[in-house]
Parts: C-alpha cells; sequence; structure tokens
C-alpha cells in the first residue's frame, strides 16, 4: 500500500526521505546560505504582513478607535459590546450553517461527480470544463446572476408561474428563515465544479493494479470504491478541505452581491460584520475584536486537523 | 550627462506647466445616471476653470466601499483632494484634523450670508469651513402614481389613518400599495418617516439627535413600531433587496401606488418623462406636512500638500456654491439648492414646494430636522446601530415592546 | 449462461450508461443556466426587456449592450468611456502579479522541499495558517506600509499586495508538488557538485510545467477576480475590471439596463473563463501530476 498513498493535491504533505536534507549540511558554503536567502523575502513577507499584521490588529482590539486608529487602551471593553450585540452572535450561527452545508456538500458533489466522470467517459473533457467554469467567474458576477434568477418577481418562480405552473414557489432569497440557504446554493454551485477537479486528479493518481487485484479478489465496484479507493485518498480530502474552509471563512464579495446581508440581517456573515463595523459604522475597535475572535475560531478548528493530519501522514 | 540634462528640462517643463493648473481627486459614489451627468457638470467647470478632475468614483452600499477607500488613503498619508462624505462624519474627519480650512473661499463668498444656518453648521468644524454643501433634500416625501390613485378613487392620504385606508383599498383590488426595497437603509428611511409622523418634530429630536432614554422607551416609540409593521403588509414579496429606483420605477409604471424616499426618487420620474400633478404626487409623508428632514450631500476637502492642488480644490469648492452649478445639479438630482437667494423659477413645484417648506420652517425653529437614516442626526455608530434594529424588527416577528428594548439598548452601547 | 441471460446483462450494463449520462448532461445543465442566461440577456434589447420578461429568448440579436458596456456607459465622470479602461489596468496588473507570485512560489516550494533547514517546516506550517487571515483585517495596516513605501493607490501597490498575499498558495502548490518528486534525482546532482541554481533551472524546472500551469492558473483567476484590494488600493489610474463592473452595475440612479449589465460581467469574465476553456485540461492534469509518485 505504500506506492499509492499520496495522492492528488496540491497540499499534499508527504513523508520525507530525511536524506534530501543531509547534503545542505555538509557543504557550508553558498548552498548553505543561499537556500535561506531566496526564502528571507517569504519568511519578511510572513512576520510583517501576516503576522504582524494580526498583532497589530489584536492591539487595536483593546483600543477605543472609531473611524481611524488611535492607541488610547480600554481592555475588553470592545469584546463586551461585540458579544452584546444582536448581529454579531446572528453572523456567527450563519457562518457555522453555511461553513457546514458548503464545506459538506461540495465534498460530496465533488466526490460523486469525480467518480461519475471516471468512468470513462466520452466527452469527460466537455463536461470538466462545464463544471468547472464557474470557479472562473468572480463572486459578485455570480451573486448578480444567482439574485435574479431567485428572485420571486423577476427570476425562476415568475418564469414558472409565465408557463403555467403557478403552484411553483421558490422565495428563498426573501425568506428571512431560508436566504442563508440561497447562499449556500450559490456557493455550492461556484465552488463544486473546483473539488470535483481536485477529487478527479485524486482518482486518476492512484494506481490502477489495486483496483484490479481488488476486483479479481470478487469486489463489486460500489465496494472498490468504498473501501479501496476513497480510504486512500484522505490527503486529497484534506486539500478540498482547505481549500473549501478558505472560501468559506472568507465569504464576503458572494453575500454582499447576493442578499447584501439580508433580507434584515439574515445572512450576515463576520466578514460583513468586521467590514461593515471597522469601516462605515466608524467602530474599529469592535470590528478589530470581532476579526482576532474571527481568527480564534479559525484557529481553534482548523490547527488540531492540520495537526492531525500532517503528523498522521509522517507515520 | 546628456539625459541628465534632458531630464532636468522635461522635469522643469512639466513643472512650468503645471504651476497654474491644480488637480483635484474627487471620490465619489455618484456612479451612473443622473447623478453621473450631475457631477459631470462639476468637473466641466472645474476644467474650465484650468484645472483637472481626476475622477474616483467607487460604486456600492451608499459610499460604503468609498468610505473605506477613503481611511485606508487618509492612513497612507495621501488623502483624495475632495471626498463625498456628510453630516456628522465631517466632524469625526474634522476632530482627527485631516480637513482643508475653506475660510477664504468662504469669507470672499460670503458663505455664511448666502447659506441657511442648518446647512452651514454640518460644513463647519471648530467654526471653519471644511466641506461644501451639494445639496439639500427632503427625505420625508411620498410619491404616489396619480393615476392608479384616481382609477381607484383614493384622494392622497394626509395621515397615516388615511394611508392604511388606501393601502387596504388598492391591496384588495390586487395592487401593490407600497413599492419598497428591502435593504437596511431604505427601512430606515421608512422607519423615520414614520417616527416623525406620529411623534412629531420634537420627539424625532430626542430620539434620533439628543438619544433621550426616556423618549426611546417611551408609548409613541411602541406606536411607531407598530406602525412600521403595518407597512409590511401592504408591500410585495420581491422587495427584500431591491434597490430604490427600482422601487421607484414601479410606481412609475403604476405597479405599485406609493413609495417612501427622499426627493431623489423625483429625478427618476423625471428621467421617465413624468410631469409633477399630472403624472404623479409628490406628497409629505402622510401627518408629516410642514415638517423638514433634510439630508445635505457634500463635498469634504481634504488638507493637500501642494499649493497647485490647493488652489484647484478651493476654486472647486467655490464653484460648488456657484448658482449655475447648483441649478443644474439639483434639477438633475430632484434636491433643492443651498443658496436661499437661489432663483427658483427654473425648478418644478415639487422643488419649489420642498424650498418653500425649508424657509419656513427655518425662520421658525420648527419642524426642520435632521435625518437620522442619512447620517445626519447622529453618529455612524448609532445611526448603524438603529438600522440593525429597525431592519431586524421589519424582516421578522420581534413584537414592538422588544423592538424599543433593543433600540434603547442598542443606541446606549453604541454612545 | 443462457442467451437471455447475456442479453438481460447486457441491457442493464447499456440502461446503466444511459442513465449515466442523463444525470451528467442534466447536472451540466445547471451549470450552464446562469451562464446562459447572461449570454442571451446579453443580447437583447432593453425595449425588449421592459415589455417582456427577465428570463425570455431575444427575439432580434443586438450587440449594442456589448458594446456600450466595453466603452460607451458613462461611469462616474471619467473621460473615457466604458469597462475597458479598467480592463486595461487589469492586464497591467494581473501579469506582473501573476509571474512574480508564481515565481517565489516555485522558489519558496524548491528550498522548503530539498534544501531544508532548522525552522523551515515550522515556517511552511506558520505560512499555511497565514492562508486564513480574513483580508478584511489587514486593509488598514497594509494602507499605511504602502504609504510609507510610496505605492499607495497604483499599479504598483496593487502587484505588491497580490504578490504578498498570493505567494503563501502558490508555495503551497510548488511545495506539495515537489516532495513527490524523487529525492535521488537531487541527490545524484548533488553529488555531482551542481549547486543550488544549476539543480533548480536543469532538473527541477523543467519537471514542473505541470504544476506550473496549476499555479498560474489559480492565481491568475484569483487575483483577474480580486474585488477588495482593487477597490481598496487602487486610484483612478489603476482600479481594476472587478471595481469597474461594480461601479457600472451598482447603478442607484436610472432605469436599470440589465442587458448591458450581463454583458460587463461577461467581459468582465472572459479572460479567467478562456482560461479555464482553453487550459483546463492541463489544470487537471496538473492536478493529478501531483501525486505521481517516484
Amino acid at each position: 500500500m505504500t506506492t499509492h498513498n499520496a495522492q492528488a493535491s496540491v497540499l499534499n504533505e508527504n513523508k520525507l526521505d530525511g536524506n534530501r536534507m543531509s547534503t545542505s549540511k555538509r557543504s557550508k558554503g553558498i548552498d548553505y546560505w543561499l537556500p535561506k536567502l531566496v526564502l528571507s523575502p517569504t519568511v519578511a513577507i510572513t512576520i510583517v504582513f501576516i503576522y504582524g499584521f494580526i498583532l497589530w490588529t489584536t492591539i487595536l482590539s483593546f483600543t477605543k478607535s472609531r473611524i481611524l486608529p488611535q492607541y488610547e487602551f480600554v481592555g475588553f471593553e470592545q469584546y463586551v459590546k461585540l458579544f452584546l450585540n444582536d448581529r454579531w452572535m446572528g453572523a456567527l450561527a450563519n457562518l457555522a450553517i453555511f461553513g457546514i452545508l458548503f464545506i459538506g456538500i461540495c465534498m460530496v458533489v465533488g466526490l460523486v461527480f469525480a467518480i461519475l466522470l471516471d468512468q470513462n467517459i466520452r466527452a469527460e473533457g466537455a463536461l470538466r470544463t462545464i463544471y468547472l467554469y464557474p470557479m472562473a467567474l468572480s463572486f459578485i458576477v455570480t451573486g448578480t446572476v444567482w439574485k435574479w434568477i431567485m428572485n420571486p418577481t423577476v427570476g425562476i418562480e415568475k418564469f414558472m408561474h409565465d408557463i403555467g405552473f403557478s403552484g411553483f414557489s421558490f422565495d428563498w432569497i426573501v425568506d428571512p428563515d431560508m436566504a442563508i440557504y440561497t447562499v449556500v446554493i450559490a456557493g455550492i454551485w461556484q465552488s463544486s465544479g473546483f473539488v470535483m477537479a481536485i477529487f478527479l486528479a485524486g482518482l486518476r493518481g492512484i494506481d490502477t493494479s489495486i483496483i484490479k487485484a481488488a476486483q479479481l479478489d470478487g469486489a463489486s465496484l460500489f465496494a472498490v470504491y468504498t473501501r479501496v479507493i476513497i480510504p486512500s485518498m484522505r490527503p486529497v480530502f484534506f486539500s478540498a478541505f482547505i481549500m473549501l474552509a478558505h472560501i468559506a471563512i472568507k465569504s464576503f464579495d458572494l453575500i454582499m452581491a447576493l442578499t447584501g446581508g439580508g433580507p434584515g440581517n439574515a445572512t450576515d456573515v463576520p466578514a460583513i460584520f468586521m467590514y461593515q463595523f471597522s469601516f462605515t459604522r466608524g467602530q474599529l475597535g469592535i470590528g478589530a475584536s470581532s476579526a482576532v475572535i474571527m481568527l480564534m475560531g479559525v484557529t481553534a478548528i482548523l490547527i488540531p486537523y492540520l495537526y492531525s493530519e500532517l503528523r498522521g501522514e509522517k507515520q | 550627462m546628456f539625459k541628465k540634462t534632458l531630464l532636468a528640462i522635461a522635469l522643469g517643463g512639466t513643472i512650468a506647466a503645471t504651476a497654474q493648473a491644480g488637480e483635484v481627486e474627487v471620490l465619489h459614489w455618484w456612479t451612473s445616471g443622473g447623478e453621473a451627468k450631475s457631477i459631470a457638470v462639476l468637473k466641466e467647470m472645474v476644467n474650465d476653470a484650468g484645472h483637472s478632475w481626476k475622477d474616483f468614483a467607487v460604486a456600492g452600499g451608499g459610499g460604503e466601499n468609498a468610505y473605506t477607500v477613503l481611511r485606508s488613503r487618509a492612513v497612507s498619508g495621501n488623502a483624495p483632494a475632495s471626498a463625498q462624505i456628510k453630516g456628522l462624519e465631517i466632524q469625526e474627519w474634522g476632530d482627527l484634523g485631516f480637513l482643508a480650512d475653506l475660510t477664504p473661499v468662504a469669507s470672499s463668498n460670503n458663505w455664511d450670508g448666502i447659506l441657511p444656518a442648518v446647512v452651514s453648521d454640518v460644513m463647519k468644524h471648530d467654526g471653519k469651513y471644511v466641506a461644501a454643501p451639494v445639496n439639500v433634500h427632503r427625505v420625508n416625501w411620498m410619491w404616489a402614481n396619480k393615476k392608479v390613485l384616481d382609477d381607484n378613487g383614493i384622494k392622497p392620504p394626509k395621515n397615516m389613518k388615511e394611508l392604511w385606508a388606501a393601502s387596504e383599498k388598492l391591496k384588495a383590488k390586487g395592487i401593490t400599495p407600497i413599492a419598497h426595497g428591502g435593504q437596511p437603509w431604505q427601512d430606515a428611511t421608512t422607519f423615520e418617516s414614520i417616527v416623525l409622523s406620529v411623534g412629531g418634530a420634537d420627539f424625532f429630536n430626542d430620539v434620533f439627535v439628543e438619544h433621550d432614554q426616556k423618549a426611546l422607551e417611551s408609548k409613541t416609540m411602541k406606536e411607531s413600531f407598530d406602525e412600521f409593521k403595518k407597512v409590511k403588509s401592504y408591500i410585495d414579496k420581491g422587495a427584500p433587496g431591491r434597490d430604490w429606483n427600482v422601487a421607484t420605477s414601479m410606481v412609475i409604471k403604476g405597479e405599485a401606488a406609493f413609495q417612501f424616499m427622499g426627493d431623489w426618487a423625483k429625478g427618476e420620474f423625471s428621467a421617465a418623462g413624468k410631469k409633477p400633478g399630472t403624472d404623479y404626487y409628490c406628497l409629505a409623508f402622510p401627518g408629516t406636512d410642514g415638517t423638514f428632514t433634510f439630508n445635505i450631500d457634500s463635498l469634504a476637502m481634504f488638507e493637500q500638500r501642494n499649493d497647485d492642488n490647493k488652489a484647484a480644490q478651493m476654486k472647486m469648492a467655490e464653484l460648488i456654491l456657484s448658482p449655475k452649478f447648483q441649478d443644474v445639479f439639483n434639477m438633475n438630482k430632484g434636491s433643492i439648492p443651498v443658496r436661499l437667494d437661489q432663483d427658483m423659477s427654473g425648478f418644478d413645484s415639487c422643488a419649489q414646494a420642498s424650498m418653500e417648506t425649508f424657509k419656513a420652517t427655518s425662520a421658525a425653529g420648527k419642524g426642520l430636522v435632521p435625518s437620522m437614516a442619512h447620517g445626519m442626526s447622529t453618529t455612524s455608530a448609532i445611526q448603524g446601530a438603529i438600522y440593525d434594529v429597525a431592519t431586524e424588527f421589519f424582516n421578522s416577528d420581534m413584537s414592538s415592546d422588544e423592538a424599543v428594548m433593543k433600540l434603547s439598548r442598542a443606541v446606549r452601547a453604541a454612545q | 449462461m443462457s442467451q437471455t441471460k447475456v442479453n438481460d446483462a447486457r441491457y442493464k450494463a447499456i440502461t446503466g450508461r444511459a442513465i449515466l449520462y442523463a444525470v451528467l448532461v442534466i447536472v451540466a445543465l445547471y451549470y450552464l443556466a446562469p451562464l446562459f442566461l447572461m449570454i442571451v440577456t446579453s443580447f437583447r434589447s432593453m425595449e425588449e426587456i421592459r415589455v417582456g420578461q427577465l428570463i425570455e429568448w431575444p427575439k432580434t440579436f443586438t450587440f449594442d449592450a456589448w458594446a456600450a458596456a466595453w466603452n460607451q456607459v458613462q461611469i462616474g465622470a471619467r473621460e473615457d468611456l466604458g469597462l475597458k479602461p479598467y480592463f486595461m489596468n487589469s492586464i497591467r496588473m494581473v501579469i506582473p502579479s501573476v509571474l512574480l507570485s508564481t515565481a517565489f512560489g516555485a522558489l519558496n516550494g524548491y528550498v522548503l522541499s530539498f534544501w531544508k533547514f532548522r525552522g523551515s517546516e515550522l515556517f511552511f506550517a506558520f505560512l499555511l495558517a497565514g492562508c486564513f487571515l480574513p483580508f478584511q483585517a489587514i486593509l488598514l495596516p497594509h494602507s499605511i506600509v504602502l504609504g510609507k513605501m510610496g505605492i499607495s493607490g497604483s499599479t504598483l501597490g496593487l502587484v505588491f499586495t497580490h504578490v504578498v498575499y498570493g505567494v503563501a498558495f502558490t508555495t503551497l502548490f510548488f511545495r506539495n508538488y515537489y516532495v513527490n518528486l524523487p529525492g535521488e534525482l537531487i541527490k545524484a546532482a548533488k553529488l555531482d557538485g551542481a549547486g543550488f541554481w544549476m539543480i533548480f533551472y536543469r532538473i527541477i524546472l523543467p519537471l514542473s510545467t505541470p504544476i506550473l500551469v496549476v499555479s498560474i492558473i489559480w492565481q491568475f483567476t484569483q487575483i483577474w477576480n480580486d474585488f477588495l484590494f482593487g477597490v481598496v488600493f487602487s486610484d483612478p489610474n489603476s482600479q481594476p475590471v472587478t471595481v469597474g463592473l461594480n461601479n457600472m452595475v451598482n447603478s442607484t440612479t436610472g432605469e436599470k439596463r440589465y442587458n448591458v449589465d450581463m454583458a460587463g460581467a461577461i467581459i468582465a469574465a472572459l479572460p479567467t473563463v478562456l482560461v479555464y476553456v482553453v487550459a483546463g485540461k492541463y489544470f487537471v492534469r496538473g492536478l493529478t501530476a501531483g501525486s505521481v509518485k517516484g
């Protein structure tokens, strides 16, 4: 099984054959410091533009900053205000609903269609392109188009009524209880094709001899997928998860274009909350504290997962 | 050596050429339609005065994106010469020391003499002019399609009771009574007009300017929420997320009878070739006749380093208050000029009526209130807090009692 | 085996295939529907949309909306009309950004795979975590830094920003591709006395085509479609096409010109869609190549 367990995927962490670094230690000449020099701009960037800015934002969250940064400290006041704000709690709940459904469904849809496309389909190239192209559109375009399609007075509901199905109803986008699911629909439309491409690549990377061996043993096609192929694609799931989580957490453009966070605040998410409080509400301190909470949330959920995945593969 | 000389000549040349002409970079969100045409007039005038105009248009969410850009540019030490900010936001920028002093232009053009005090107060920081007013909007308007009303035997409603009676009648006939766009600022615009109608100008002031907790928790407030909720039963299903101009076009086409919107809606009627009085009515929001909720658009001027650009900026400030620009801009936009001495004969009856009410309320010292929904009455933080409660209330089954409680709490938290 | 049984099995296989194709095609239609709607609407005239429905087949095809969106629509008070100037700004911005971020990613990935040193693994983990930073949180500090560097509100500033926040992803791509390359190749080269650059140019780069394609496509899409950085860190002479589209579509006065909006949306999306259609095959191939283990 050792030959096929590192599949696909861009993010695939792999076992290292430790000798690779031994040579660099041997010669203390140019090859010793050159790699460090080459990496240094990125190290500097990471320190300043990622962790430096996180630190800055954290400091700001303890100040009374309003429209612009100022450094008068007020302790945890902004955090207290944040958690007393109904909108913030709603935004967190919405992100949870959206994140779970979006990531989950994209994974399932992506996997199913990757498997279906992997059955020696005749027009695979064309179909694959069709599934993939939404990824090429900006979320602004996606949001604008789906906003029309789902609007009951101009979109699909009206269209169905006009052609005679007067009982047809699809008005989730104007229903505060259902609007978040329209965001899920549009998000899946945009991103599932990309997940499919990752899974398809994963399937293509599997050593066919194992599949043949399993089939010779009398396993059904279904069993081959569930027992052999899918378990061996663990790293691919990891890659897909990272990509999707990245999109879900940052979801902003799509919601702004699709619902603008409404009806009411029904589709508000932390990224929108942060943006509005920081830049249009003149409450930069609260905006910064919401950013810190978001980062802590991401860390709490992702780091254990990253750690176990990266660890797991090294063994 | 030769190259260096060339470079010196080239540089010297450009410096000489631009010694007089400066550049104004103007950040605004008047990106399309009548608004874009209106601002283009100012650009022409600036160009004619020998300066150049760098157009910095950023659309989206009533200036939401433009505000972000402005903050980014300000902290990077590179603020644009001018930005479309208004109301108390001007004071906040002034407090931070970003704004330019327009006193020389203002005194040589007698701004204190031609501007009403309510307008000049908003434009001044620490007693000095820092922004130039473009127009005065009246927010508490109701627009009505005349044909729809006539066909159904409805007279223009004068108070809330008549409004609901008319709406009930229209609804029974299958006509959408009220065209509404379900966006937070539109919800808030409707809400503030209802508060003005239910509680009157003094109550409006107590709530949205003074944030008096007693007023916020009063029975009048609960009543306002009750009335606000009634709107919901007279709007159509497609309202959430709808832009205001789309709602206006419903009234223009006769698909709906009324819209509650500021006088910028008139620009849409005019563009569609409709005439006030014959095709549509411009009415004070029911029960708010004789009061005036004002919303002043303005261009605030930011401190510039380059002297030529400073000169261009001052010239632009002067041009904004020129009768010619005030005429063209306001006729396009539906608002009224900021100058009390402006000749109103070229304006339509709605604008003339608006100007009369403005002058009357201004002279009487009552009935003239700053719009909450449009950032005139309070800080963006408190305004945002009120938006959140109003839109949440309107889009859920929250009770009026709960809304009153939430509103007073949210306002306190944002102070 | 009797004749009927064989027929049965064949029949089953054929219906199975038929269902499979039917499912794939129906799903393809679902994916295509919004694009189809956009294209159809962009060819209709406004008169037609006004009297008819939003979802309807055009009675007469017209390119007016496309011409309008490209270089006739007045956006703000600009001299140059339409999306064209914004489109050109995007091109000027996207090419250097994609090339630089990909080059950095390739070199970083190379170092992190073959020239590991103390702390390089840890650094990689920190870089990975940085991918999840919500960009709304860094707008102001980044503005300050851009201002200090004297490149705020310029194409250069945008390129810098996209390289800075793109390099985490490109490094990820290359690093995970390179760790799957046979280590013996590099070991042998090192023993032969080949240096850092020599190995990179002669051995690694020629093997990198699939992942270069992946990285370029990914970065191109991300940067071309970016709105947040594009709106915040630009000035009138560097606003990208997403900002232009937003300025055009987000109109709050005048009639909503659906046909022009849709034509504009397609124009803004054209380069990325083309990249996917033309290079989509290499994209999946590149992703797959990441899995080929020596």
